[in-house]
């Protein structure tokens, strides 16, 4: 072997390496992601010969080549990790908050919240199969069916601040719980507090 | 949008048991005592000591929580006479008695026999009696017979003591969805559920209970089949479905839908299917009510801001405003003349019971406690039952309508939510 094709061989290992430790997490949801990931050595091909001109570390060329992954998420799910079924769990993504909370007599979605709404509607449009229920629920005093109308006002301001970021109709049911399934069972203002709130569920949660 | 093996555990989850007795019984405690109340003597039946629980007990309950009657205790007299020809009138009518009601009771071959007779004190007349033969199961049935022919016989009035009662008793994690006598015997148990069960609705002929449950994760309306048990999803639209009421026919029920984007009342067949938007606004309507002779609506309404009861045709169209006095007025109930209407108001920041008078205008307070719910009247219009709360528990309370006699129906073991009072027995 020569010595060029020696040294070659070691890169191309130590990039392989490398690669290995910046190619996106795959799941066992994304197991489509998987191929995706094989992607991403196919560009080391052009630019390991650190005497080539124009070199550049293949660890980085191969991570913009990963970029193309989060293209693949048609196929299933977002290979970038992001808006992946797992983030829906991880409790450092967005999307592993569920709650929105609603000032007294209120169902306007406060500014706070528009982050936490714009993150699951692109999670919704990025995974068309999945589909979100929007929780509305009230504190535990007065009527409970007038309080059930109030949580589904909650419930129907979050869904259809979703539709107008484009989330279909199909992938969205706003249903509520009013007084009935409260977080905090008592009557403080901090309690209250918890209860005026719309929670997103997904299917098989 | 149900994960399918969510929805089997849900549904293995929610069991129907009809006809069990439940172990946690209703007892009753008595608040309060009007003027002016019938003054009845009631010494014991003879030989009822050989029928469980006995009778005049039973019979002297129904009758102080009508708020009607002063009942003289036991010992109030040192006589027990089981026949008209008994009574010592003298020492009756010196202990303040109108009249009294005697009996005797025997049981031969399972079954039960009772003798009465209610003596008017002062003429020494017979007002009403008679000889009730059915089996010694049935012992609180006879009891509560006499106590309506008392009631009706001195008042002029149908008693409602041989009615029932639905309410949802919550435990723990676990609701269940009862029917018991009025005077909370006797309950049993139609639904059992992890979820919450609201909102039971009787049937005007007694024979089904409408309500709501969230067994599949959602608000859902079920008609629920006393005799037998069969229930059927009537209202499962896409949203929630919730607050069932009955027409006077008993031939559609009314609900409340979310399918349109805001919560409005529609109607649907009892058995199903298309379902007929009846309000229009862009508010929240709901807690729809029928009149007794099914010509309107009662129902709550926020189109102006906040909850008001309001009235529409039965057949929907354009709503007029009933109440305009605070700004949260809700739980409309017709009473059975539908002269007038029980409902809750919200004020200083206590939820009482109220009653509205059609004819005057004018709602009054029946109840001085903080935090009322779900009013219901007694098919006599003469007593509002009501949800309560009393040391952090979920109780039910009977009151009459002229708000001074309150009877707390007392349980162990849970919170009591969601009464609602059943029509006479057919």
């Amino acid at each position: 072997m020569k010595a060029s094709q020696l040294v070659l061989s070691l890169l191309l290992a130590a990039t392989l390496a490398a690669c290995s430790s910046t190619s996106p997490t795959n799941t066992a949801g994304n197991g489509a992601n998987g191929a995706n990931g094989a992607n991403g050595l196919n560009g080391a091909n052009g630019e390991n010969d650190p005497s080539a001109a124009g070199y550049v570390r293949n660890g980085v060329g191969v991570n913009g080549v990963n970029g193309a992954n989060g293209a693949n998420g048609a196929t299933g799910a977002d290979g970038s990790g992001a808006y992946s079924n797992s983030a829906l769990k991880d409790p450092r993504n967005i999307l592993s908050k569920r709650s929105v909370y609603f000032d007294f007599d209120s169902a306007t979605v406060k500014g706070e919240y528009k982050p936490l709404v714009e993150a699951h509607s692109t999670f919704l449009k990025k995974n068309p199969q999945r589909k979100a229920q929007i929780q509305g629920n009230t504190d535990v005093l007065g009527s409970r069916e007038y309080n059930l109308a109030l949580g589904q006002r909650r419930a129907e301001s979050v869904k259809n601040m979703m539709r107008v970021l484009g989330v279909p109709e199909g992938q969205l049911e706003a249903v509520s719980y009013g007084k009935e399934k409260p977080k905090a069972t008592g009557t403080s203002d901090a309690d209250n507090a918890q209860n005026r709130r719309a929670d997103v569920a997904y299917d098989g949660e | 949008m149900l994960h399918r093996l969510s929805h089997a555990v849900f549904s293995s989850l929610v069991l129907m048991l009809a006809c069990l007795p439940a172990r946690a019984d209703m007892t009753i405690e008595i608040v309060g005592g009007g003027a002016n109340r019938h003054v009845l003597a009631l010494p014991a039946f003879a030989a009822e000591a050989s029928v469980n629980g006995g009778i005049t007990p039973i019979i002297r309950s129904d009758l102080s929580r009508s708020g009607a009657f002063k009942v003289l205790e036991p010992g109030a007299v040192a006589q027990a006479p089981s026949t008209p020809g008994e009574i010592d009138y003298p020492a009756w009518q010196g202990a303040g008695a109108m009249s009294l009601a005697v009996g005797r009771v025997s049981v031969a071959g399972g079954q039960l026999s009772v003798e009465f007779n209610l003596m008017d004190a002062a003429q020494r007349k017979r007002l009403t009696g008679g000889t009730l033969t059915v089996p010694v199961s049935d012992s609180r049935a006879a009891a509560h017979q006499i106590a309506d022919m008392i009631y009706q016989a001195i008042t002029g009035e149908r008693g409602v003591f041989s009615t029932q009662i639905a309410y949802v008793l919550k435990a723990g994690r676990n609701y269940q969805l009862q029917v018991a006598d009025a005077d909370g015997a006797g309950a049993q148990t139609l639904l059992r559920s992890a979820e919450p069960i609201i909102s039971p609705s009787w049937s005007p002929d007694g024979s089904r209970l409408a309500y709501v449950s969230f067994e599949s994760k959602k608000p859902v309306v079920y008609v629920h089949s006393l005799a037998n048990g069969a229930r059927q999803a009537v209202a499962a639209f896409k949203g929630s479905n919730s607050a069932p009421a009955w027409s006077a026919d008993g031939s559609r029920l009314a609900v409340v839908l979310t399918r349109d984007g805001n919560s409005q009342i529609y109607a649907v067949p009892v058995g199903g299917g298309e379902a007929v938007r009846l309000s229009q606004s862009q508010g929240i309507d709901t807690e729809p009510d029928y009149a007794p002779d099914g010509s309107r609506i009662l129902f709550t309404s926020d189109r102006a801001g906040s909850p008001q009861v309001y009235s529409m045709p039965a057949s929907g169209g354009s709503a007029s405003r009933v109440t305009f006095e605070g700004n949260y007025n809700v739980s409309p109930n017709f009473a059975p003349d539908g002269k007038s209407f029980t409902f809750i108001r919200r004020e200083g920041g206590r939820y009482r019971v109220m009653v509205h008078d059609f004819a005057t205008g004018q709602a009054n307070a029946v109840t001085d406690t903080a935090h009322d719910e779900s009013p219901s009247f007694a098919p006599n219009g003469k007593m509002i039952l009501y949800a309560s709360e009393q040391g952090g528990r979920g109780v039910l309370y009977t009151v009459t309508r002229d708000g001074l006699t309150k009877t707390r129906l007392a349980t162990l073991g849970g919170d009591v939510q969601e009464p609602a009072w059943g029509p006479y027995p057919r």
